[in-house]
């Protein structure tokens, strides 16, 4: 139990470190690669909760695909680095409007987050008190989302398709 | 672990990406943000899931996978469109409907 609780300080730190380093970088680059450290703390959070092939998509698909095609944008466009704008070096109280809209919002969502989570009930019961072999098996997790969500998977292919077709459409050089 | 750290966690990791979304200037980086942010809700989904003993939590977080691929690549291809045209990716170069 208590490595339990190691790993998951371990993998939550690496998860809250990297997404921070994506927020803080200025460089999209260094943003990027924090973005797949952050992905990898997850990973290991799936692991804790006995989802593995929840785990081995986070990387391949995660990690891997989606980050690739960030990676391949952020290579194609030579982004140059954030410049920073003058309100930047002003004193907070100065800047734009919508700052400080953004920052009341801000602490608005934090409150209530705090405020739901103080109001769930069985917060402190383990998560994983209830063995259950069914939910680490990824045959039942096939069955499952081939029966019960069968209408949901093919509207997902579609989903796919048409983003496809729309990312061509989108990024193609027009002749002109 | 008690299900509450697996929320909290998932509240920040949610908070973070809308700090990035609202503060960021480079349209890229906002994708990442919202990134961040959909993978917090996928490990409330997951931690759910485990407490309830259901596959369901993890069906769900398939799926929002999915649609965060299909939004990444039309995303990205709006992006390369929006770059051709200004060159810059800042948000506050395409305030106008028209050009």
């Amino acid at each position: 139990m208590a490595t339990d609780a190691l790993l998951f300080y371990v993998f939550a730190a690496v998860t809250v470190l990297g997404a921070l380093a994506v927020v803080i970088q200025k460089n999209p680059v260094y943003s990027l690669v924090s973005l797949v450290g952050s992905f990898f703390g997850l990973t290991g959070l799936y692991v804790l909760l006995e989802a593995p092939f929840l785990a081995v998509v986070q990387i391949i698909v995660y990690a891997g695909a989606i980050m690739v095609l960030f990676l391949f944008v952020v290579m194609v466009l030579n982004v140059p680095r954030e410049d920073a704008a003058e309100w930047d070096r002003a004193h907070p109280l100065y800047r734009p409007m919508a700052m400080r809209v953004g920052a009341v919002l801000a602490v608005l969502l934090a409150l209530e987050l705090a405020w739901a989570l103080s109001r769930t009930s069985g917060l402190s019961e383990a998560v994983n008190a209830k063995p259950n072999a069914l939910v680490s098996n990824v045959t039942h997790l096939g069955k499952v989302l081939f029966t019960d969500y069968m209408f949901a998977f093919e509207v997902t292919s579609i989903l796919i398709i048409a983003a496809m077709v729309g990312a061509v459409v989108l990024a193609r050089k027009r002749e002109e | 672990m008690p299900l509450g750290h697996y929320l909290v966690l998932s509240g920040l990791l949610f908070a973070i990406g809308t700090a990035g979304v609202f503060l960021r200037r480079n349209l890229i980086t906002l994708l990442m943000s919202v990134e961040i942010m959909l993978n917090a809700v996928n490990l409330t989904f997951v931690a759910f899931g485990r407490q309830l003993g259901e596959v369901d939590g993890q069906i769900i977080t398939f799926f929002v996978m999915t649609v965060a691929a299909a939004e990444a690549a039309v995303g990205l291809a709006l992006v390369i469109g929006l770059f051709r045209h200004r060159e810059s990716l800042n948000p506050e170069a395409f305030t106008s409907l028209k050009w």
